[in-house]
């Protein structure tokens, strides 16, 4: 008997991704993106055997070398050299693990803090709920890069810091999501049937309500990936996040600013590397949204 | 000559799944005057023939007729601008849903007004009047006073009579109401139709009727056509069809009538079938 | 109507009470001692610092440390620049109209590429222009705003000499502030080529804020008038025989604006956080660049006063979107 629920469970488990995967596949771009977005992963994960030289290995008689297929360019740098004759394709490949390791950390801490917060505020309403979304209003008053960049300044720069500012400014839009989707699971036959049956309120909000608002949540997710991963970048542009000379993209670009008429390739691949990885995530994320909920299917 | 005359209309969409065929070879022929009924359950494709004729479907629709003239006129071989001149002019067309089908972000007036202007080419003052006049005779009270009403301020009987105002504005030849009095409550209901009908004795307006509602039928239909799954089951004058139905399929929607029950159990369409299958046609 | 726009205003004081604290504890809570940080010397004497204790309130007790605070903002007193020795409030309102003009020139660019390329897109649905529109707003937010102007610099100042690269005019000009929006102010001086010059240093800039803005408007018209051309309004609207650029123009347009307009006004947030690089950058002399510059140079009070004023400036601009979008939804405003 119980091995006929299991089994039925994990088939329909296995329907709802096959369903899900149908409705992903078909935008032609998530895929893409996708794609793209694995192979960043798995550059990431095995950069330090990837990189053709030494990230941080300044070669002195190099500085500011062309790409290779310029003139001017050596095989050897294929993307060319920085100011202190670094290696810039190395470099990228190394910061694609920063970049990386910052949108997951950033999305996980602000996942974690805006479910738990939204689900009180959404699961008590009242008092609770109003004190919690009136700090959120405060957070969201702030234009969100000033308000990182501040928190920065507070804490001190660095890359650590900067994502745990990035986490709180992202913060509110996951409160506000979840407390939504609470708010309208809440009062839903389920729901009262698992009260009726004697469940506590902790199960209640986490074990009965959350797993139901997961879709938009999911989708803000991708969405603060991309966001987290360019305002990383942008405070290590204003010299507030990573510090050189870690290869982050952003740190990149600051220390290139100077060379930007003489030596355009030290800015321009940073930034490309910065937009093809956030157009990755964007691409998913534009198909997750499509695919998780085809009744709002309008692209 | 008839007012509109329809020969073998076909309607195909292209769907996901591949082409879907609405309407599989249906005629129609309305007279000066007359009431013309089709009737049909849901997916009888009752209102793709007249969204076909009005021009309303979208692009995936390819719509292919060996006939389709109103008035003379080729209603199939129209350029853009003559068809606006018949549309909203000489046929005009109302909905199942009154409020929906009035844009919420402009007032009674300006939706009426607009048609004036359009058709007519009234203005100013004269638009205001005639708008005024067209209310009170769809029964609107202090029709002043509605003309800077939004449709969501007004109930769903008030919003179509609106949009039964808007329709005959220009004095149309033929009004085309699809499911008019569907949406609404059955009090309502008869005060509608009763407008509608009234409106077509006094006007020598055409007037067809799409419905599924067999009592609707009764009491407002000249003629009736009977159609199920793209095709068409009967044609015949109203008294005729209620008296002595010939297609099985009609038998059936008749004798689900309440009124017409006989025995313990209400008989459903469902019942007919096999004696419909028998008969050769398509499968209930 | 009335009731609307007080609430609206009611739900406000929280979150302005909420943004004070905020920059009442900013100072405090940075590392390091306050009265030093405020004063900006190294090292006092301990009688000057006995002083400062009590010029600056911090030997009241902290809830009132709070209202003096909050009572000097409502008198203009939002601290003092240790750089400029000028009054922060003062500072704010002499370099905003450079932002001001600069936001609103990108806005305007944003919203009259935008929302006609989202109509577009989507009444021709599916075809190569959606496609490209589609995919050219989705390019333009995954960009770095930053990298996107520098590239802009490298284009079209470095290599076509199109553009200046940076400030609002040629340094040739001088004349004294006006209105302090440059466009007006050159064009009310009578110095030939001065507007000319305003322009061609307000172009680049103006264009690389508007990105972002643009992308986000594009696609949230799209989606809306994909909405409203399947609503049964536009179809009676079709049945009227009204002619297509009227059911588009005016039918639909008007009803796929009011969620459009709500994303324009959350832009301007976003403009503000992009005119801090885009002002950086451009060395356009702002309250973006005067933000990041204080940070730096550790000009605190400027920090706490320019976060607060800011704060203000957008919870404002949302009032005014909310308010207007109660405005044009004639379901709010009619009953």
């Amino acid at each position: 008997m119980t091995d006929t629920i299991e089994t039925v469970s994990r088939q329909s488990t296995r329907a709802v991704l096959k369903e899900f995967w149908f409705y992903f596949s078909v935008n032609r771009g998530a895929v893409i993106g996708l794609f793209v977005f694995l192979a960043l992963v798995l550059v990431a994960v095995f950069a330090p055997y990837l990189t053709p030289h030494d990230p941080n290995m300044q070669y002195r008689d190099v500085f500011l070398l062309p790409p290779s297929w310029m003139e001017g360019g050596h095989v050897d740098y294929l993307l060319g050299t920085d100011a202190v004759g670094r290696d810039i394709l190395s470099r990228l490949i190394m910061g694609s693990r920063l970049s990386l390791f910052v949108g997951v950390i950033v999305v996980v801490i602000a996942l974690t803090g805006g479910i738990i917060l939204g689900v009180i505020a959404g699961y008590y309403g009242g008092k609770i709920d109003t004190v919690i979304m009136r700090i959120m209003d405060v957070i969201l008053a702030f234009p969100s890069l000033l308000l990182a960049l501040v928190l920065v300044a507070l804490l001190g720069p660095g890359l650590i810091n900067a994502m745990i500012s990035i986490a709180i400014v992202l913060q509110p839009h996951f409160v506000r999501l979840t407390r939504a989707a609470v708010m309208a699971e809440r009062e839903r036959e389920y729901v009262v049937a698992a009260r009726v049956a004697g469940a506590g309120p902790l199960r209640l909000m986490f074990l009965t309500i959350l797993p139901n608002c997961t879709a938009p949540l999911i989708v803000q997710a991708t969405l603060s990936f991309s966001n987290a991963i360019l305002d990383a970048a942008a405070l290590g542009f204003l010299g507030m996040g990573a510090q050189p000379p870690t290869p982050e993209w952003g740190t990149m670009l600051a220390e290139a600013r100077e060379f930007i008429l003489r030596a355009w390739w030290v800015v321009t691949f940073p930034g490309v590397s910065i937009l093809i990885t956030v157009l990755a995530i964007n691409l998913i994320g534009d198909g997750l949204r499509d695919a998780l909920d085809p009744k709002l299917k309008r692209s | 000559m008839s007012l509109l005359e329809i020969r073998n209309l076909t309607v195909e969409f292209d769907t996901a799944t591949g082409p879907f065929r609405a309407l599989k070879g249906v005629d129609y022929t309305v007279e000066k005057g007359e009431v013309l009924a089709i009737v049909g359950e849901s997916g009888s494709g009752k209102s793709v023939a007249m969204l076909a004729t009005m021009g309303l479907l979208p692009d995936t629709a390819t719509v292919k007729a060996d006939l389709m003239t109103f008035d003379g006129r080729d209603l199939q071989n129209l350029s853009s601008k003559e068809r606006r001149n018949v549309i909203g002019k000489d046929i005009s067309m109302i909905f199942q849903e009154p409020i929906a089908s009035l844009n919420p972000c402009f007032t009674v007036g300006f939706q009426i007004g607009e048609v004036l202007k359009t058709h007519l080419g009234l203005q100013g003052k004269d638009v205001r009047n005639r708008t005024i006049e067209l209310l009170k005779a769809v029964g609107i009270p202090q029709p002043e006073k509605r003309l800077s009403s939004f449709p969501h301020q007004m109930s769903g009987g008030q919003c179509q009579r609106v949009m039964i105002a808007m329709a005959i504005a220009c004095q149309p030849k033929l009004l085309i109401a699809d499911e008019p009095t569907t949406a609404l409550d059955v009090t309502i209901q008869k005060q509608i139709l009763d407008l509608l009908i009234n409106i077509q004795s006094k006007s020598e307006m055409g007037l067809i009727m799409i419905t599924h509602d067999m009592g609707v039928v009764a009491e407002t239909a000249d003629r009736v056509v009977v159609q199920y799954n793209g095709e068409q089951m009967e044609e015949a004058g109203v008294l005729e069809l209620f008296e002595s139905p010939k297609h099985p399929y009609t038998k059936a929607l008749l004798s689900a009538l309440p009124e017409r029950a006989e025995g313990d159990r209400l008989p459903t369409v469902g019942d007919f079938a096999q004696a419909y299958s028998k008969e050769g046609g398509v499968a209930l | 109507m009335f009731g609307f726009i007080l609430r609206r205003i009611g739900m406000l004081i929280p979150t302005f009470i909420g943004v004070t604290l905020v920059a009442f504890f900013f100072i405090r809570l940075l590392p390091g001692d306050p009265i030093l940080l405020l004063a900006g010397e190294r090292g006092i004497s301990a009688e000057r610092y006995a002083e400062l204790q009590h010029s600056f309130g911090f030997d009241k007790p902290v809830i009132m440390q709070y209202l003096d605070y909050v009572v000097g903002l409502f008198q203009g007193d939002f601290g003092m620049s240790m750089v400029t020795r000028r009054p922060v409030w003062d500072e704010f309102f002499t370099l905003f109209p450079a932002t001001l003009e600069l936001s609103f020139v990108a806005i305007i660019i944003a919203v009259f590429i935008g929302i006609p390329a989202g109509v577009i897109a989507a009444v021709k649905r599916g075809s190569m222009f959606d496609h490209t529109v589609m995919t050219g707003a989705l390019v333009g937010y995954s960009m770095p705003i930053f990298w996107w102007a520098l590239l802009a610099i490298i284009v079209f100042s470095g290599w076509l000499q199109w553009t200046p690269v940076s400030g609002r005019i040629s340094v040739m000009y001088f004349f004294d502030p006006v209105t302090g929006f440059m466009l007006i102010d050159s064009l009310l001086s009578d110095q030939s080529g001065a507007f000319a010059s305003t322009v061609s240093h307000l172009i680049l800039p103006s264009c690389v804020l508007a990105t972002i803005p643009m992308a986000v408007i594009a696609r949230q018209t799209r989606s809306a008038m994909l909405e409203v051309l399947g609503e049964d309004y536009v179809r009676t609207a079709k049945a009227k025989g009204l002619t297509k650029l009227r059911i588009i123009g005016l039918h639909a347009l008007r009803n796929a604006l009011i969620p459009v307009v709500t994303t324009i006004g959350l832009q301007v947030g976003v403009l503000m956080a992009g005119a801090i690089l885009t002002e950086t950058i451009f060395s356009w002399p702002g309250i973006g660049k005067w933000m990041v510059d204080s940070i730096s140079r550790r000009d605190y009070q400027v920090v706490q006063g320019g976060l607060l004023m800011i704060a203000m400036l957008v919870m404002t601009v949302n009032l005014v979107v909310d308010l207007l979008y109660g405005l044009i939804n004639p379901r709010i405003r009619h009953n």
